[in-house]
């Protein structure tokens, strides 16, 4: 029994690195990343990684040596009698203090060219996308490329995107706070009632993609489902074409009941 | 005080021999700091019972959603056929939060603990304000009269999470927790801001004024400069809460529009008001409720540093850097709310230097963790179940800690933020951090509390459960939210890329039954042990710190002679003196008065 308590201390690095070295082969690490600017992202995430994890292993291997060496029980030396040492703290207080200051200033780039305005693509908006319990709504310009004009394509929870450009989304809510997410491409931003915002990303492979919300808005928020689908440009202006055509004919057929 | 009373308090029993007061004025509205103390102790005891079965009934959905729940289903949802449903998802998560935060946590440590010990480790006879103390825990049974009747009202308990953002929480057609119940929450939320700001004027003004002779502020053991610097932090963040809870009231009462643009539509019915903006109440709310984050936490880090200094019978490594950290995160705990909000929609190049503030708050939490390393170095150390649980709080509080450092990096945030990855995060600091803190506590002042000694074998079965449970719950969350997987997702499987985690999720429920369920050796140690429990002297520990020298428990003015202060709390293993310990109360050796005076 002496030595159960730090054993059971030092199950905390094994199985912990365990966990994370784990997952990516039971296909729970992070999802397939399709954008441009993602990898940049995962890059700091495995890079903070590296580093939390060789602290979380250094301390908590000090922890259980500690308490492996220093059980009463079996250390028969008397006790270091010592209120502290000030050059270690100044040691442990700069080195951690360097350290983080560099974790912050590496990161700033990244997230300049994910959110600053002035680092957007200098295209016209892409696609209004509006968020509502609990449903994504969004609306192409259409042929003049202006938005809120009558030739407006207007789609629900599916939006089509060029794929290997640039694309920029504005973005918006009716009711409440909604995220618009999009976990293959690294995006995340809160769709905030009274604001337009602007969301940009270019996507380098085709296919289809979860859009997520990942904020709170209400008893729906877990099938507030969205689907992202990246086609080359022809394709994509081919099914932008169709939804026109498809608006057109139910707009007649509306028109022609009303008459 | 009288003899009498410190006679009879010295055998264990003040309470059983004092008649000069009823009952009602001594066990009920008292003014005894102590009484007050365990009040606040079994309230919040029973509220993290409540916790804790709400959070199962997430666990249940999560693993195994759309289920019926065995018994319980049947009695609390039978209008749903026993299942779980989406709108009381939304309710449990909420109600969750909110009771573990606000009934819990943040009562449990300032006002039982702190209650409790601020007098007896100053060398004070009681508190400097007895009847705004008394006030302090009366003002708690409005709160929880308000959050317990919120869930039968019309619609059910809040239900916008226990951040209430608005406008999900202020426009009634958004949610049906937003009809009565979010009403009861906001007042609930403000009588438990009454309650924290009583304490923490009570805690600054008897820590400042009512140290025994020779208490220095720098002889303060290190759980009262916690509470110190944790009634600072009340006292200056809370108005801003309470202000911002008056503001929303009026939003959902009165037709105001602090928190609502212009021309919403929610449930095809268009608001009546405009011209606020919802960021408001988000910067409001975390400015009060970041550094309620530490409120949250300092006085466990300072309540663990006395118990690793004590049974690792050494002084604690770096005293003065430990005050001076606990300082730092406070000062900085004031500038970081920010971090809450990096996607929110505030300005991204406000959230650059809320991340750079919120980088270097891991600094002093980091000194903090090689200090209580230090004082671990060359000890003796004695593996008592109270020490177990400060052990773990540290090796826990590593975990926590440096999860926040991916949080604060907003490239990785704009991925993890409102995963699972943030929901491992802060129940690493919350739970295994300063939950675990708490159980070490209350093992370890106990013996103080009741006269009597808890069990220590079912200690540490207690312990050995908890702990093993605890990282089987949290750890996976990691992996969870490194897939992306959201919270506050009442069916994630609705995804298929969120299939191949429901296994996982059993796994997670599984052990949170079995942490719940742990919970039980601890109730029924704790109850018999109050009755039946090896009778404790005044010192069970031989520990340094001046509650140590009152009666086990101390009879009302505590101490039945003035203590006087000779050194600080830690003098353990002294050269100065044979035995391992140097209480604080001792007279030094005469030959070594000048040493002792510096």
């Amino acid at each position: 029994m002496n030595k159960f308590w730090s054993l059971l201390f030092l199950l905390v690095p094994i199985l912990g690195v365990a966990c994370f070295m784990l997952a990516p082969y039971l296909n729970s690490w992070l999802p397939l990343d399709v954008s441009e600017h993602g990898h940049t992202i995962d890059h700091l995430f495995m890079f903070i990684l590296w580093l939390t994890g060789a602290v979380f292993i250094a301390t908590e291997c000090v922890l259980f040596w500690f308490m492996w060496r220093y059980d009463a029980r079996s250390n028969a030396e008397p006790v270091k009698f010592t209120h502290g040492s000030h050059s270690l703290e100044v040691v442990w207080t700069i080195l951690p203090a360097a350290t983080l200051l560099f974790i912050a200033i590496y990161q700033m780039e990244a997230w300049a060219g994910a959110k600053l305005g002035s680092r957007a693509p200098n295209i016209p908006p892409t696609v209004e996308v509006t968020g509502r319990q609990f449903e994504w709504r969004f609306r192409y310009p259409g042929n003049d490329g202006v938005l809120h004009t009558p030739d407006d394509i207007h789609q629900v929870n599916d939006l089509h995107l060029p794929v290997n450009e640039d694309v920029l989304l504005v973005i918006k809510s009716e009711d409440v706070l909604h995220s618009f997410f999009l976990p293959n491409l690294r995006v995340k931003q809160d769709l905030v009632p009274g604001m337009r915002q602007a969301v940009w990303f270019k996507s380098l492979e085709t296919g289809k993609f979860d859009i997520v919300c990942a904020e709170l808005c209400g008893w729906g928020h877990y099938k507030m489902k969205g689907q992202v689908t990246f086609e080359p440009r022809a394709d994509y202006e081919a099914w932008l074409a169709e939804r026109y055509a498809e608006q057109q004919a139910t707009h007649e057929e509306t028109e022609d009941d009303e008459d | 005080m009288s003899t009498t009373t410190a006679d009879a308090g010295a055998h264990g029993d003040a309470a059983h021999h004092e008649h000069t007061q009823s009952f009602i004025s001594k066990y009920v509205f008292s003014f005894d700091h102590k009484v007050i103390g365990l009040q606040f102790l079994f309230s919040t005891l029973i509220w993290f019972l409540v916790g804790g079965l709400l959070a199962l009934g997430i666990r249940w959905q999560l693993a195994w959603p759309w289920t019926d729940m065995p018994v319980i289903g049947k009695l609390a949802f039978a209008s749903e056929g026993g299942q779980i449903s989406p709108e009381f998802y939304t309710v449990l998560f909420t109600m969750h939060a909110t009771v573990m935060i606000f009934f819990v946590i943040i009562p449990i440590l300032a006002g039982a603990f702190g209650n409790y010990l601020i007098p007896l480790m100053i060398g004070a006879d009681d508190m400097a304000f007895p009847t705004l103390n008394m006030l302090s825990y009366w003002f708690m049974w409005p709160a929880f009269v308000c959050m317990g009747i919120s869930f039968f009202v019309p619609g059910g308990a809040a239900a916008g999470g226990w951040t209430s953002y608005p406008p999900l929480s202020v426009i009634v057609e958004a949610a049906p927790g937003s009809h009565g119940g979010q009403t009861f929450w906001l007042l609930g939320v403000t009588f438990v801001g009454i309650s924290s700001m009583l304490g923490s004027v009570n805690y600054m003004t008897t820590i400042i004024q009512m140290r025994a002779p020779g208490m220095t502020m720098f002889r303060l053991p290190l759980t009262i400069w916690a509470m110190f610097i944790t009634a600072i932090l009340q006292a200056f963040a809370l108005p801003v809460l309470t202000a911002a809870g008056f503001m929303q009231l009026m939003d959902r009462m009165l037709g105001t529009g602090f928190f609502l643009p212009e021309g919403l539509i929610a449930n095809n019915s268009l608001a009546a008001t405009g011209g606020g903006h919802p960021l408001l109440w988000q910067h409001l709310f975390w400015f009060y409720s970041h550094p309620a984050v530490y409120i949250m936490i300092l006085p466990a880090m300072g309540m663990v540093s006395d118990m690793i200094s004590c049974f690792a019978r050494k002084p604690v490594f770096g005293y003065k850097p430990m005050v001076y950290s606990i300082s730092g995160i406070a000062g900085l705990g004031f500038i970081v709310w920010g971090h809450h909000m990096f996607v929110s929609g505030m300005n991204p190049g406000l959230g650059m230097t809320f991340m750079v503030s919120t980088m270097m708050i891991a600094l002093p939490s980091a000194i903090k963790v090689f200090n209580w390393l230090g004082t671990l170095w060359g000890g003796k150390i004695q593996f008592t179940t109270a020490m177990l649980f400060s052990l773990s709080f540290v090796s826990m509080f590593i975990i926590g800690g440096l999860s926040g450092i991916f949080m604060a990096a907003t490239p990785v945030d704009i991925f993890i933020h409102d995963t699972y990855y943030i929901v491992a995060h802060f129940h690493y600091v919350l739970f295994a951090g300063t939950a675990m803190a708490v159980f070490g506590g209350i093992y370890f002042w106990f013996p103080k509390m009741f006269g009597r000694m808890m069990n220590e074998f079912w200690g540490k079965i207690h312990f050995f459960f908890t702990f093993i449970f605890l990282n089987g719950t949290f750890f996976p969350m990691h992996i969870l939210g490194a897939t992306g997987f959201p919270r506050r997702y009442a069916d994630p499987y609705h995804y298929a890329s969120f299939h191949q985690l429901q296994p996982l999720n059993e796994f997670i429920t599984i052990c949170a039954i079995g942490m719940v369920a742990t919970q039980v050796v601890f109730a029924v140690n704790f109850f018999y042990s109050i009755f039946f429990g090896r009778r404790a002297g005044r010192n069970p520990w031989n520990a340094n710190g001046l509650e140590w020298t009152a009666p086990s428990p101390p009879g009302h003015g505590n101490f039945d002679i003035q203590p006087i202060v000779y050194r600080g709390p830690y003098e353990y293993g002294s050269p100065e003196v044979d035995i391992d310990y140097y209480p604080q109360t001792q007279p030094p050796p005469a030959s070594s008065d000048a040493k002792a005076s510096e």
